[in-house]
């Protein structure tokens, strides 16, 4: 056994031990709750508890198949993401070809490129070349109706679904001298500091959240966002073993990213606002969709992506 | 070789609910009834030939295996691979729509409905084409519901099959269709043709779900 897989082990090891805690806390609290006295917040509290169990399963396995693991892992997450996002956004007939070469097409090549290491394709392929090339697509069907909206959403969605997904597992790419091929960790890292953060965010602005961060959009409020974030950087740099920055520099870099995060988080939300719904989708139980769970690490990827890049690789 | 088409029927028919699932993640809503066996008309609109295959996929087993949609012979006995699919994996009451042919459509839905079977049926008649969100929907609705008024009737909205696949496209597009489930309905006493129809297309418009429409 290698002693990345010996980590990974240990990583989902821990996570499961965490998740032992939540599910015997929740039966816990049922077993002190009358039987005939219906608890809601304590039955979402379970379901998200179960839904958790499955994301960690899903991804420590990924993670121990290696790259190719967590291409497919993600690339399938792409696919949901944007199925929900583009079930939401204005299109016509016109659009059909352009959005199932979206689906078909600029999807998979993004994750062939990533998965082939071609750091400058996968950089620039959707923000280049998808944008340019399937406008043209749509033109060509002549329906010059809310043109600048169509676009304009299919863009977006695929911005957010494809290009910044696909750069969790683009993480994997980056040289970083004397980390070798445990680049797998980032990944890992990346995914844990930012939903724990979040975890804790609902948490800390249940418990004392005062000040709403953006009325009518989201309950998320400043006291939790910077409980989340000061958590998330201790948990990262507890978990600085597994990174190359070092303890101050994975307590830095897990801020960074769960602070772009729980802003991505207000987008997100404020596209669903517009759109009426409360959720992506309900794919995952007690969560929603894909971007409700995922919608911290999506906008954090890029950002987390870059710093690594720029200061590391 | 009974046994063996029944097989294959059962093969092609969870091939084409997990096909569902897969491209469309078809979800069901369960607004106003609860999935339970039960008699029932489910009633929906009809934008595309998915409609039916999508409403039945979402069906659970034991649902699905007494639901008998309502379809047109002439579509479902065009060739030999539609004639095994239409009859014998969906178990479809086939209705002549031939204006020479004098079969009496309603007799074979009462018949159906007397064995035991709920019906999906699509009471605009034909696909809508058209930008309104229904067209008028026929009399058969109304009366099988004042032959069989212990019947529950279900209004049903299968909702972004137009843009899962428009009309004249070839390649379906992976957006998430949901099927809601209203209140059941039923011919109120004395309620004419033209009141009832109307207050069903009602309850079928009340289910289409939240969001913007665009």
């Amino acid at each position: 056994m290698t002693s990345t897989t010996a980590d990974i082990l240990l990583l989902a090891f821990g996570s499961f031990g965490i998740l032992i805690g939540l599910t015997v806390l929740g039966e816990i609290l049922r077993a002190r709750q009358p039987v005939h006295e219906p608890n809601p917040v304590l039955d979402t509290y379970m379901t998200r508890v179960q839904s958790w169990w499955g994301m960690v399963a899903f991804v420590g396995i990924a993670l121990l198949l290696g790259k190719i693991g967590v291409m497919v892992l993600f690339a399938f997450a792409s696919f949901a993401a944007l199925r929900e996002i583009l079930t939401l956004t204005t299109k016509s007939q016109a659009d059909h070809l352009a959005l199932a070469t979206a689906f078909f097409v600029i999807l998979p090549l993004q994750y062939l490129f990533v998965g082939l290491g071609w750091t400058g394709l996968y950089i620039v392929f959707i923000p280049v070349y998808a944008f340019l090339f399937l406008p043209m697509v749509s033109a060509l069907r002549g329906n010059p109706q809310r043109f600048l909206i169509r676009v304009a959403e299919t863009q977006w969605a695929l911005m957010i679904a494809v290009y910044c997904v696909s750069l969790v597992p683009a993480l994997m790419n980056i040289d970083i001298a004397g980390y070798g091929d445990r680049s797998l960790l980032l990944v890992a890292f990346l995914v844990m500091v930012v939903q724990f953060g979040d975890l804790l965010d609902f948490f800390f602005g249940r418990r004392f959240g005062r000040h709403r961060i953006a009325k009518g959009l989201s309950p998320k409020t400043w006291e939790g966002m910077v409980c989340g974030i000061v958590c998330a950087m201790a948990i990262g740099a507890v978990l600085h073993w597994i990174t190359p920055f070092g303890a101050l520099g994975a307590a830095l870099m897990a801020g960074a990213a769960s602070a772009v995060g729980m802003f991505g988080n207000l987008v997100v939300a404020a596209i669903k606002r517009d759109r009426g719904v409360k959720d992506w989708s309900h794919l995952i139980p007690g969560q929603g969709g894909f971007v409700d769970q995922l919608d911290s690490v999506i906008f954090a990827a890029p950002v987390f992506y870059q710093l690594t890049k720029f200061f590391y690789g | 070789m009974k046994f063996l088409r029944q097989f294959a029927a059962r093969i092609v028919g969870q091939s084409i609910r997990i096909f569902a699932r897969a491209i469309t993640a078809v979800r069901a809503e369960w607004k106003g009834i609860e999935p339970v066996p039960k008699q029932r008309v489910y009633f929906a609109n009809h934008v595309s030939n998915a409609d039916m295959p999508m409403i039945w996929s979402v069906l659970p087993p034991a649902l699905r295996r007494t639901v008998r949609p309502v379809a047109a012979a002439d579509y479902w006995l065009k060739n030999k691979l539609r004639a095994f699919v239409g009859p014998e994996v969906f178990n479809c009451v086939l209705i002549d729509r031939r204006p020479e042919v004098d079969d009496k459509p309603l007799d074979r839905i009462i018949e159906a409905l007397d064995e035991g079977a709920s019906l999906i049926i699509f009471p605009e008649g034909n696909r809508n084409m058209t930008d309104d969100p229904l067209l008028p929907f026929k009399a058969g609705l109304y009366n099988m519901g004042l032959a069989r008024p212990d019947v529950d009737l279900v209004p049903t909205w299968v909702a972004n099959l137009t843009e899962i696949m428009p009309k004249g496209e070839v390649i379906p597009l992976p957006l998430i269709c949901t099927v809601t489930f209203g209140e059941p309905i039923h011919v109120s006493e004395g309620e004419s043709k033209d009141a009832f129809l109307r207050r069903a297309a009602d309850a079928l418009l009340a289910c289409r779900p939240e969001g913007r429409k665009t």
